[in-house]
Formats: C-alpha cells, structure tokens, sequence
C-alpha cells in the first residue's frame, strides 16, 4: 500500500446522496481473480453508454475533470455491498481522496486497506466544495489534504479539520500492512486461544 | 454495569485495545466464497502465511452458480473463480461445501444450516449480508477483501466499536405481512444511513414471537439501514434451532452451551446509544417503490411525489429513481404490472419462505406475462421442500424451480433481468442495475411476490388469507 502523507488533487462533483457500491462497480465485474485493472469499469453503468461509449453527459466523462483524484459526493457513500472491488476501482482510476457527510462502514473500512482517504465532513462544507467543483468560475478546481495535520483546503480561504482515528492515520501515512502489524500481538492472540478453549 | 447483548459479546472477544475506541478483535467462525475471497489468499501466498485455524473457516460457491445446469459452467471468467476458490481451499486446507454437496447454498442460508452459527459467537464474511447470523445472538458483520485476508491469517480483525441501538417492536404482525414488510418499514423510518456505526438490537415481543427464519429476515436487512451489525436474543427457540445441528455441541456439552448462551441478553436498565419505539399491529404489506430498500411505501399508497421529501439530497434521489424505475408520482404501485418474480436470496430463500409462497400460488396458475422463478437458498432446502411437494406446487403454477445460489438477487449469474423489466423480488436490494442493467426491483416479502405473479401485478395478499 503507497503511503498517504499529503496530496493535491483535482476534485470532480458527485452530487448524489447513497451511491451505493453496485453503482461504483457493477457486479458482471467482480468475478475478477486479481486486485487491478477495475478502473475501466468504475461507475461503468453511469459512465458508458454502451461497450466502449463514453456517456459525455456523466461527470467524470467531462474534459475539465479528467485527472481528478478528489471525489466529493452525496451522504452515505459507499453504501450495500461490501465488495471492495469498490475502493479498488476508485484507487485504479486514480482516486486517492474521497469526501463527503458521512460514509457506509463497510466501505470506509475497505478503503483504508487500500490508501484511499475517506475525509468526512459537515454536510455545508460538501456543499461548498460540490458549488466550487462545479462552477465554470472556478475551473480546474484542486484541494489540497494534509493528513499529518488532518487538514482540507484550497487556494482560497476554505480550511476545515477533519477527523481520522489514530491508528487509521497511522496506518496510511506509513502504508503498513495491518497484517503485520497484528501479527506482532501473536503472542497475545495464542494467549486468548488458549483461555478461551479452557472456559468454553 | 449493565450491559447490552452487544456489550456480553464484543468484550470476552477484545484482545487488546488499540486507539480511538478501536480494538483488535477474535473471529469465531469465518465464511468464506468464492467472489470476495481469491485475492485474500493470492495475499497469503504472497506473504508466505498460512490461515491460521482453517477449522474456524467454512467455504461454500453461491455467488456466481448457475441454478439451471451446473455440470458446465459457460462464464469462462466465473469458471476460474469458482476453480480458484475450490485450488484455495485445498492449499490452505479450509472445508468446502462444493457445488455437488447437498449442504451448497448461500453462505448465510447454511451457517445456521449446519450449526456453525452459535449464539455469543462472533462471525464475519466477505459478504455485507452477513449481519444475518446475528438472529443468533451472534455478533455478525461483513468485511472487505483485505479483512478476509487478515482473519485468514489472524483469526482477528482490527475494528471499531459500534454504538449501541435498540429497536424495539410490539404488536402483533397482522395475518399476510411478514418480518419482510417490517424490516423494509424499519429501514424507511431510519433511512438506509440511519444504522451507520451501530450495532443494532431488535428487542421487542414481534420478535419474540418470530420464527428464527423470520428473525433471520430482518437481521439479514439490517445493513440495508446502515446497521454494522443486526441481533436477537437467544431465547428456547434458538436453542431449539441449533439442537442437533450438524456442528452443534452434543449432548451434556450442549446443555453446557445452553446455559451460556440463556445469559446473552440485554440487562435490564442498560443503556443503548439510541432507542426506537415501534408498533406493528396495523402494518400493511410493503413495496419498494425506488432505488434503494429506504424507498418503501405501503401496498394501498402511491408513488410518492419527490417533493413530498424534506431534505434535497431525499427529493434529487426520488426524482433519480422514479425516472430509472418508470414510475410517475401519485400512481397506485398496485396498478403496476410485472414480468418477472424472482423467490429465493439470503433473505427469504428459507423453506419458510418458499412454503409461505407455495400456500398462495397453490392451484393457481402464473399471469401469463410472467416469469418467475424460485431458487431454495441451499440444496438442503430444495431437499426439505421437495420432500414436502413444494416444488411441485410451484411447477404447476408455472415457477421455474432452481438448484440453490445468490442467483438473481444479484445476477451474477446467468439469471438477470433485460433493461426495463420490472421484477417483484424478496431479495434485499433495489440498488439500480442490481438484477441486470437497466432492471427494475420492486423489494417484496414471499407471499407477495408470489400473489404478484398470479395477478401480474402487485397486489394487497392480505386479501388472500
């Protein structure tokens, strides 16, 4: 996993609340034995019109956000499925930041293992962020997140703090296997083994 | 301290705390398949580790099988992952329950099957649906990919404490609406976030008073309001379900268990996070009308009128919905016609499920601009139904009757809806393009969706009684 120290990116709108992971990967593309190569087929019903046909009129087929590496969306993203084909097709397009009020917990989970940042914050901050991404005012759009500091800005005067459990953080600014990390408290799990086989 | 059901199970399984109310956890029983399991031990191959208790792992094929002709798989890209599931199973020397076993099926169809699921357990899955097995009174939640792979080789997972909620029903479900329709009317009052971060307690005497397949319904949904995890005390008749299952304790031992298990419930005076009241006994059947299982209204309404809804965030869905759905506002969903009926899922794929739907379809003939389908959850169902002439009852009426798997609930495999087809379905999600791109899910319980398919549309089953 690449660690996860700082990043400025473009940021592309997603105005919908729920997108759920059936939306984010389509099931015909789960039968897949490998972890890359999902980026083709993100959003692939939203995206394409038919095999291979861009839909010009989806977001992310837009000129101005080709290169975007910042989704922001609507409340409860990443909802339904726990399929993390999801935050593996999000991170192969080349998404490493994701924002909005809330997420689902399956899919907040599954994107730690993977070096993406869920960055949850106040719906009004979305908002504002959804209006700027958008605007032909403000044309290639990028925010920057700066994780050792837990924070989110632009080049204007937008700065908000948000919130990250500590051993998350940890984890994706070194990008450390949590295998291995739980694999150091062996001793504690073979412990715990073997109390339990005696008290049960 | 008085302690919630949640709070008995989770504790005795920390390990050790880490940070921010995150804690490094023990997995009981891990269930395994195929789709969301190959590059989990692609992982430990890379690493060189090994699964650390394969008897804690049991391993099924549901997902991506055929339920018509299973002897040749034609999805070549199916057909390597099912191969590679059965090749991982046996480098790591974890159980599997292959295509040919009678005891295949969907992963939360025989975890309780075959008494792996135990009340006090904590049970994870590559799978959302997991939450099922919490009508055990087990601690039950699904994972990603990569925390397969971490209770591979831990037996662990690094997780966060949930909150606490309780969900408490009294009443008495009128004849005709099932644990279906209240769990589809729940998550409409909570919304499909209202469980983020929770883990759910259903409490209450509609619960009490249900059967544990019925439980097991309303359990498997949970995740559809946001629950990390749903859960039911353990009372007689989970004990009584689990008796002489196959992996059950025997004997003294299970008596043992027994008396373990009684003190899984919810002290009296425990707080919960957040609580809600309900009651049920003037509940009518539900029908999803849009696109996520929040969408739900009762079988008399109409399609509401996205303007109807507070927030911008619920009217913009609503309005996304109706257009994908073909739906206007303020047409009676009883007046909308069907083609396809699918009976099966994690949800209502039980033999319950598929005999509530039998005693309305029986000696009554499918609308004939309707196909549908029954798939039993797991080829001990389909045994069990047989030897009771359901499959027959269904064949009659003109069902096609299937071999066991996830099937269209998620249309892995071959069985999808065409675009703009319009399916009455007791599985769990109306997701868009869930059944097949372009697909239209009306979310249902069993009886409903089988009046539906006489009728050719949907139509109030209470009637039926």
């Amino acid at each position: 996993m690449d660690p996860f120290v700082s990043h400025l990116g473009l940021v592309v709108p997603l105005d919908r609340a729920n997108v759920d992971t059936d939306q984010i990967i389509p099931k015909q593309f789960l039968k897949r034995i490998e972890k890359t190569g999902f980026g083709e087929f993100l959003f692939y019903d939203w995206r394409y019109l038919e095999p291979g046909v861009l839909d010009p009129s989806f977001i992310l087929n837009e000129d101005r956000y080709k290169g975007a590496s910042i989704l922001v969306s609507g409340t409860n993203f990443g909802s339904g499925s726990s399929r993390e084909h999801a935050p593996w097709a999000l991170l192969d397009y080349g998404f490493r930041v994701l924002i909005a009020p809330s997420f689902a917990d399956i899919f907040r989970n599954n994107c730690f293992q993977n070096g993406i940042l869920p960055i949850a914050i106040e719906k009004s901050n979305v908002d504002y962020l959804l209006g700027m991404a958008s605007s032909t005012k403000s044309m290639g759009y990028e925010l920057e997140v700066n994780l050792e500091n837990n924070i989110l800005k632009d080049e204007f005067d937008f700065t908000v703090s948000f919130e990250i459990d500590s051993f998350r953080k940890e984890s994706l600014i070194k990008g450390q296997d949590e295998i291995a990390r739980t694999l150091l408290s062996q001793e504690k799990i073979s412990k715990f083994e073997n109390n339990r086989t005696s008290r049960w | 301290m008085k302690k919630t059901l949640f709070e008995k199970i989770w504790e005795p399984h920390v390990i050790e705390e880490i940070a921010d109310g995150l804690a490094l956890i023990y997995i009981d029983l891990h269930l395994v398949h195929e789709v969301t399991s190959p590059q989990a031990f692609e992982g430990l191959r890379l690493n060189s580790r090994k699964v650390r208790r394969p008897e804690l792992t049991v391993a099924t094929i549901d997902h991506n099988v055929p339920t018509s002709d299973r002897t040749n798989i034609k999805d070549p890209i199916a057909k390597k992952q099912i191969e590679a599931l059965r090749a991982n199973c046996k480098q790591f020397g974890v159980p599997l329950y292959d295509i040919d076993n009678l005891n295949q099926g969907i992963v939360h169809v025989i975890g309780p099957e075959l008494g792996l699921t135990q009340p006090g357990m904590t049970i994870v899955c590559g799978d959302s649906h997991t939450s099922t097995h919490g009508a055990f009174g087990a601690l039950a939640f699904g994972i990603g990919t990569s925390e397969v792979e971490h209770v591979l080789a831990t037996q662990t997972l690094v997780q966060k404490k949930p909150k606490t909620m309780s969900i408490n029903v009294n009443g008495e479900l009128p004849s005709g609406v099932t644990s279906k329709d209240l769990i589809l009317h729940i998550i409409s009052k909570i919304g499909v976030a209202g469980g983020t971060g929770h883990a759910i307690e259903f409490t209450g005497e509609t619960f009490e008073n249900m059967s544990m397949e019925a439980r097991m319904t309303v359990c498997n949904m949970t995740i559809e309001g946001g629950g990390r995890a749903g859960m039911i005390a353990p009372d007689e008749k989970t004990f009584e379900y689990v008796a002489e299952k196959k992996f059950a304790p025997k004997g003294s031992n299970f008596d043992r268990f027994v008396e373990i298990w009684k003190e899984l419930k919810t002290d009296k005076d425990a707080k919960f996070d957040s609580v809600i009241d309900l009651e049920c006994s003037d509940m009518e059947p539900h029908i999803s009308w849009g696109t996520n299982p929040g969408q739900v209204i009762e079988v008399n309404s109409s399609v509401p009128d996205p303007s109807s809804f507070d927030s911008p965030e619920e009217i913009d869905n609503a309005q996304n919905a109706l257009e994908y759905m073909g739906l206007t506002a303020g047409q009676k969903i009883s007046d909308v016609k069907i083609d396809r009926v699918f009976i099966g899922s994690c949800t209502n794929g039980r033999l319950e499920d598929l005999r509530s739907a039998a005693k309305i379809v029986e000696g009554k003939k499918i609308n004939k601009d309707v196909r549908a389908m029954v798939v039993p959850g797991s080829g001990l169902v389909k045994i069990l139904a047989e030897k009771e002439g359901l499959d027959k009852i269904f064949a009659d009426s003109g069902f096609e009757w299937r071999d066991a798997g996830c099937s269209m609930c998620l249309g892995m495999n071959p069985d999808i809806l065409s675009p703009q087809e319009r399916c009455a379905s007791t599985s769990n999600r109306n997701f868009e393009g869930r059944q097949g791109k372009g697909g239209r899910t009306h979310l249902v319980s069993p009886e409903m969706a089988a009046a539906a398919a006489i009728e050719g549309h949907f139509v109030d089953v209470r009637s039926w009684f």
